[in-house]
């Protein structure tokens, strides 16, 4: 017991410092799907039929695969193949946001689905352009209301980076499992490392609910009660 | 026409083999996994308070934990404790845990939106509590949270790729070993993904069927 | 010059599969005059009106704005959308926006007028439709009339030539029918020119020049409205007014 308490003790500093590295993973992840889920969610909302093919087959191809596939495949495969030197953090967050970005489209592909055409018909009455229409008037419509499943994304891409263990990324479970070998406490210090886990979890959703609130308008989201 | 050869030659009766320990993580599990989903979803609802705080506590836990870190705490975690499990057994066991936590939320939504009418309809008739709550509410809310439920069930397909590393060589592991030992990493991982298309593909089929089987008037 | 229309429609098609739903439509509006349009339902008179300003493109037919033809170019047709406003059913005011963002949105982003005047031009019209209180509230916060007004403000900042109405006070609860038809009436009296499609007879009789009875996808008759609430030519107009107009009657008693 003690001694279990003294391994977590001096693991402690070092697990803790993983955090910014899973964060950061987390934060680049959800940024990347954010940045080609929403142009896709537009082009096959929006787009012609062929666009909206190829972007339904990336969603298809990305929902279905495992992370820790895209996880072998990009680092060990693709990019040693193009010659591309990357370090392990850079290919799990492209590998995550990839994947992420399936989800993110779909998700924003709902929103703007669920505004209807009537917007549209009125903003072009208006005589914006579709490209004008689009972000003034759909986007930031759509993107109210997708908040609440796209926050979703932030719990799942918190467990999920877990898996760039598999390629040697420093974050909270690596240096865990370093410890672990160093110290041979296994529980006490997975324990510790799940208790973090869930911490950055409830307390990340926390600060979303925060925000959603704060730009929160009348005829979005969830009413207050 | 290199590659081809590979696949034909090295890959595929290794994958063969990883294909059917997948198979068996997931026809294992997802059983498991739902059966511990409806208790625990059933706690929540119907349970006295300490038993709403551990099933509360339950899906807290295994929700906020990563599913390979979970993996870990089974296999490396538990022997010295005194309790040991095969490679199988552990992944099997983190699977089902993960997968009670995450159906059940599906699963509990759906019964708090059976109109408690059809409790008090069903004691009316003679049945206890917990007989009403298994024979009436349960068989309604499977149908109302079988979309929610089927996405864990793909989840969970993906999710056995994690096994190998705690050395249950399933598809993934098996794919690693052989694009090692030949330095083939490209071929055999777009090999094993499509393995994992064709699963996920046919179950996402195969959840529409259901659905669509179980699916019932005034739904 | 001077005898040269405000809107011409010449003749317009248009299909959805193989459902023709304009067979031939034709019409013109001079400055300043109101044009209003009633029919059974179905018989496509918003398609109509979507054909003029482009939100649908006609199969065959032509629109001439002030005398120049409308093409159906890509960056011409958002110049003479500009100058035709158009007022929806169902409000369709942009949900994410205050009354008075709603009104200048277009003025900024289409216009590109400083943030400023645009401001100064929005309050302005929401003055015109008695909307400068509501400046400041979300359409979920608006009643059906504050709205329709609202949309009715957010055309008129673009300084439209003509005006197109698609029933707006068809999904209203009557009371509130009152002070949009209001807005309109003050609309028509500035010397407004407008074409209105609405089945409020009462309205069509006040500020009409000239009423189409369209049925079927053809302007069966038309004429000022005297003539058409009087004596119409055919029977289906005449059955078609006498029954708007009692329906018309029954919410005047009601409210
Ligand atoms: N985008 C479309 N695709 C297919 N059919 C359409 C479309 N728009 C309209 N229609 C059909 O065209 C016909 C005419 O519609 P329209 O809305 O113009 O009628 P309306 O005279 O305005 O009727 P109402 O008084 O009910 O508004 C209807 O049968 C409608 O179903
Ligand atoms: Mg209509």
């Amino acid at each position: 017991m003690l001694r279990g308490f003294n391994a977590v003790y001096d693991s402690l500093p070092y697990i803790l410092s993983g955090i910014p590295i899973t964060l950061g993973l987390v934060a680049l992840s959800i940024a990347l799907g954010l940045a080609i889920g929403v142009p896709m969610a537009i082009g096959q909302t929006y787009g012609n039929k062929e666009t909206g093919r190829l972007i339904s087959l990336y969603v298809w191809l990305f929902r279905g695969l495992p992370n820790l596939v895209l996880l072998f495949l990009f680092f060990f495969g693709v990019f040693p193949m193009l010659g591309i030197r990357l370090s392990p953090f850079v290919v799990a967050a492209i590998a995550l946001g990839l994947r992420s970005a399936a989800y993110q489209t779909e998700i924003f592909r709902g929103a703007f689905l669920s505004l209807g055409e009537g917007q549209m018909l009125a903003a072009r009455s208006l005589g914006m352009s579709k490209r004008k229409a689009i972000w003034n008037i759909m986007f930031p419509q759509a993107i109210r209301v997708a908040l609440p499943g796209w926050s979703n994304e932030y719990p799942i891409l918190l467990t999920d980076s877990s898996v760039a263990y598999a390629i040697g990324v420093m974050e909270i479970l690596t240096r865990g499992n370093q410890m672990v070998t160093r110290t041979y406490q296994p529980m006490p210090i997975y324990f510790t490392c799940a208790l973090i886990f869930i911490l950055l979890n409830f307390g990340g959703i926390r600060l979303i609910h925060m925000i959603e609130n704060l730009i929160r308008i009348p005829g979005f989201g969830r009413e207050e009660q | 026409m290199d590659s081809l050869l590979f696949i034909q030659n090295n890959l595929l009766s290794a994958l063969w083999e990883g294909w059917g320990k997948t198979l068996r993580l997931i026809f294992m599990s997802v059983p498991f996994g739902l059966i511990v989903g409806i208790f625990i979803a059933t706690g929540r609802v119907y349970g006295n308070s300490p038993l709403m705080f551990i099933c509360r506590m339950y899906v807290l836990f295994f929700k906020g934990t990563p599913l390979l870190l979970l993996l870990f705490m089974i296999y490396f975690g538990l022997p010295p404790l005194g309790i040991s499990f095969t490679p199988f057994t552990a992944s099997v066991l983190g699977f089902i845990l993960c997968m009670g936590a995450y159906s059940s939320e599906y699963i509990r939504g759906a019964i708090q939106s059976v109109k408690t009418g059809q409790v008090i309809a069903a004691q009316a008739l003679g049945m206890t509590r917990w007989q009403s709550v298994f024979s009436i509410v349960l068989p309604q809310a499977f149908c109302r949270a079988l979309p929610g439920v089927g996405n864990e069930i793909i989840y969970l397909i993906k999710y056995t790729s994690l096994a190998h590393i705690i050395a249950y060589i399933e598809v993934t592991g098996a794919g690693k070993i052989v694009a090692a030992r030949f330095f083939r990493f490209t071929e055999t991982f777009v090999v094993v993904g499509i393995i994992y298309l064709i699963m996920v593909s046919v179950a996402t089929k195969l959840l529409k069927i259901l659905e669509k089987r179980l699916s019932f008037p005034g739904m | 010059m001077n005898n040269t229309p405000v809107l011409k429609v010449q003749d317009i098609h248009k299909s959805f599969g193989n459902v023709e739903v304009l067979r031939g439509v034709s019409f013109e509006v001079e400055k300043g005059e109101t044009k209003v349009f009633i029919g059974p339902s179905g018989t496509g008179k918003s398609t109509l009106l979507k054909c003029i300003n482009q939100l649908t493109i006609p199969d065959r037919g032509n629109v001439w704005l002030n005398g120049r033809e409308i093409v159906h170019s890509h960056v011409k047709i958002n110049l003479y959308r500009q100058q035709m406003g158009m007022v929806f059913q169902n409000f369709f005011l942009f949900d994410h926006l205050t009354a008075v963002r709603n009104v200048e949105i277009s003025l900024i982003k289409v216009k590109r007028m400083n943030r400023k005047e645009a401001r100064e031009k929005a309050m302005e019209e929401l003055s015109r439709v008695g909307m400068a209180d509501k400046a400041n509230s979300y359409p979920a916060e608006l009643s059906g009339g504050q709205a329709q007004r609202l949309s009715i403000a957010r055309a008129l900042a673009m300084d439209p030539e003509v005006m197109l109405f698609d029933e707006p006070t068809s999904s209203l609860d009557p009371e509130l029918t009152g002070e949009v038809l209001d807005v309109m009436r003050k609309l028509a009296r500035g010397g407004m020119t407008m074409v209105v499609v609405t089945h409020e007879m009462g309205f069509a009789r006040w500020a009409a020049n000239e009423i189409f009875f369209m049925d079927e996808g053809v302007i069966l008759e038309s004429g000022p409205p005297a003539e058409m609430f009087t004596r119409p030519r055919f029977e289906r107009t005449r059955r078609f007014i006498s029954r708007m107009t009692e329906l018309y009657a029954e919410e005047q008693s009601d409210g």
